[in-house]
């Protein structure tokens, strides 16, 4: 399987602080990879460094590298428009802009002028239907998108990414703030998308990780523990580490 | 400990689950002493008390599920009840043989067993011995022991050999003993069928330790 992301000796520092320490990762594409662990253990932080988020935070700076389809993403003539189209990002909670359902779809077309504007209906459609929302909203895309539901507008977040056409989407605790099962149709909707698109998830929720995902990496203290398929991390782990914080025992 | 609880139920689910093996082991010896005695009273006792046995295994699978429903083990913790769940069927199954051994009794009646059992009580104890270790083994996560036990199976089957030889050779030298052969045939049988259980109990361990 063709990786998408691969991250090699890869070090991220916060001023003096080493957030990440030696991470080796190799993402295929195609499937769900989750990232899980106690909190501070650098797993958005790794997220973050696959678009280069982390580049909005003062102090951060990095070795190594993350390979994105091949290519090293912190080489300093990287194009980093161009990365955050080709790897798009749902973040913890839904943030749609305070437009119509429509703009929302559009606005990022419109501000990289990356299609033309015929063709933005056609995509607004293809978008939302990728996120089973055209049914229920086509009648309503003038429609502000602040009075959707928190799941429609988390799916409405993920047709935006989609318009983009990415290759990778990165989501951040994307159910956090959404119910049950709110929570299962965000699940079930990944699982449509991937076989599209490389998906890299992190979670609190272990079950989560375990649901939805075919990978899994455990993280702690900045460093990748382990990183297996999902059903084996799950059922035999093989680190202790991972054994104890999946079970519970600390964490 | 913020796995307290869980960690009671588990504890709580081993402690059952040796209780139940001293039942099992508890009905194999008293169908073998009512074997030995032609004890047809106590042999009903035996059959009557399978019924706790089986209840047991019902109990304790009915903890199981709800610890998987509401606790979502993984890991180890997973295939610990994944291997308690097949334990406690085992052990059920281990006590309908000794309920067999009884119902034979029963079937035999007064008259006098064919010839000296021999073998047979010495199989029902070297298989008592097997389940006992096993669940040791089960409750210390020690595989070495386990594969050591899976191999003692060949002691059991090594000594139903015996006494099946013997006694064809008896059905042959006196056709008339034909009947009598057949029953301590099938209580010999019981027997290997328990230890052949204890194979199953000690894979369980070499899962639950190695996945």
């Amino acid at each position: 399987m063709s990786s998408s992301i691969q991250t090699k000796n890869f070090n991220l520092y916060y001023g003096t602080f080493r957030a990440l320490i030696d991470v080796n990762l190799d993402i295929p594409g195609q499937r769900i990879t989750a990232m899980i662990g106690p909190s501070g253990c650098g797993k958005s932080t790794l997220l973050r460094s696959f678009n280069r988020m982390n580049d909005l935070i003062e102090g951060v700076h990095v070795n190594g590298q993350v390979l994105v389809r091949g290519e090293d993403i912190f080489r300093e003539d990287t194009d980093l428009i161009s990365l955050r189209k080709k790897v798009g990002m749902v973040f913890q909670r839904p943030n749609p802009f305070p437009l119509s359902v429509y703009n929302n779809i559009t606005f990022g077309l419109e501000v990289h002028r990356l299609r033309k504007r015929r063709e933005f209906s056609r995509i607004v459609e293809e978008s939302l239907r990728d996120v089973m929302l055209w049914d229920t909203l086509k009648d309503r895309l003038d429609r502000t998108a602040l009075s959707l539901s928190l799941e429609q507008q988390q799916r409405l977040c993920i047709a935006r990414v989609l318009a983009m056409k990415p290759e990778i989407i990165l989501m951040d605790e994307p159910c956090s703030s959404l119910d049950p099962i709110a929570t299962l149709k965000i699940e079930e909707l990944m699982q449509t998308l991937k076989a599209h698109y490389t998906i890299v998830i992190v979670t609190h929720n272990m079950q989560q990780a375990a649901r939805a995902s075919d990978l899994t990496g455990f993280m702690y203290l900045g460093k990748l523990i382990e990183f297996n398929e999902t059903p084996v991390l799950f059922t035999r782990p093989a680190d202790k580490m991972t054994e104890n914080y999946i079970s519970g025992k600390f964490g | 400990m913020i796995r307290a609880h869980f960690e009671e139920c588990i504890g709580k689910l081993e402690k059952e689950l040796m209780d139940m093996g001293d039942l099992v082991v508890q009905a194999i010896r008293l169908s073998m002493k009512a074997l030995q005695t032609l004890d047809t009273g106590e042999a009903e006792k035996i059959i009557t008390e399978d019924k706790q046995i089986n209840h047991m295994r019902r109990d304790m699978e009915h903890k199981c599920i709800n610890l998987i429903a509401t606790q979502q083990p993984v890991a180890t913790d997973l295939r610990e009840i994944i291997s308690l769940l097949d334990i406690v069927s085992n052990l059920e199954r281990m006590g309908d043989h000794a309920k067999g051994i009884a119902q034979i009794v029963k079937m035999n009646g007064p008259q006098p067993l064919l010839t000296p059992l021999a073998e047979i009580p010495q199989m029902a104890d070297k298989t008592v011995d097997m389940i006992r270790k096993s669940l040791d083994a089960f409750i210390n996560r020690d595989a070495d022991s386990a594969t050591r036990i899976f191999n003692e199976d060949n002691t059991i089957d090594g000594l139903k050999e015996r006494v099946y030889r013997e006694l064809f050779r008896h059905m042959v030298e006196n056709p008339k003993a034909t009947t009598q052969a057949t029953y301590l045939i099938w209580a010999t049988h019981n027997l290997e069928r328990i230890a052949d259980r204890v194979t199953n109990i000690c894979e369980q361990i070499l899962f639950l330790v190695n996945g």
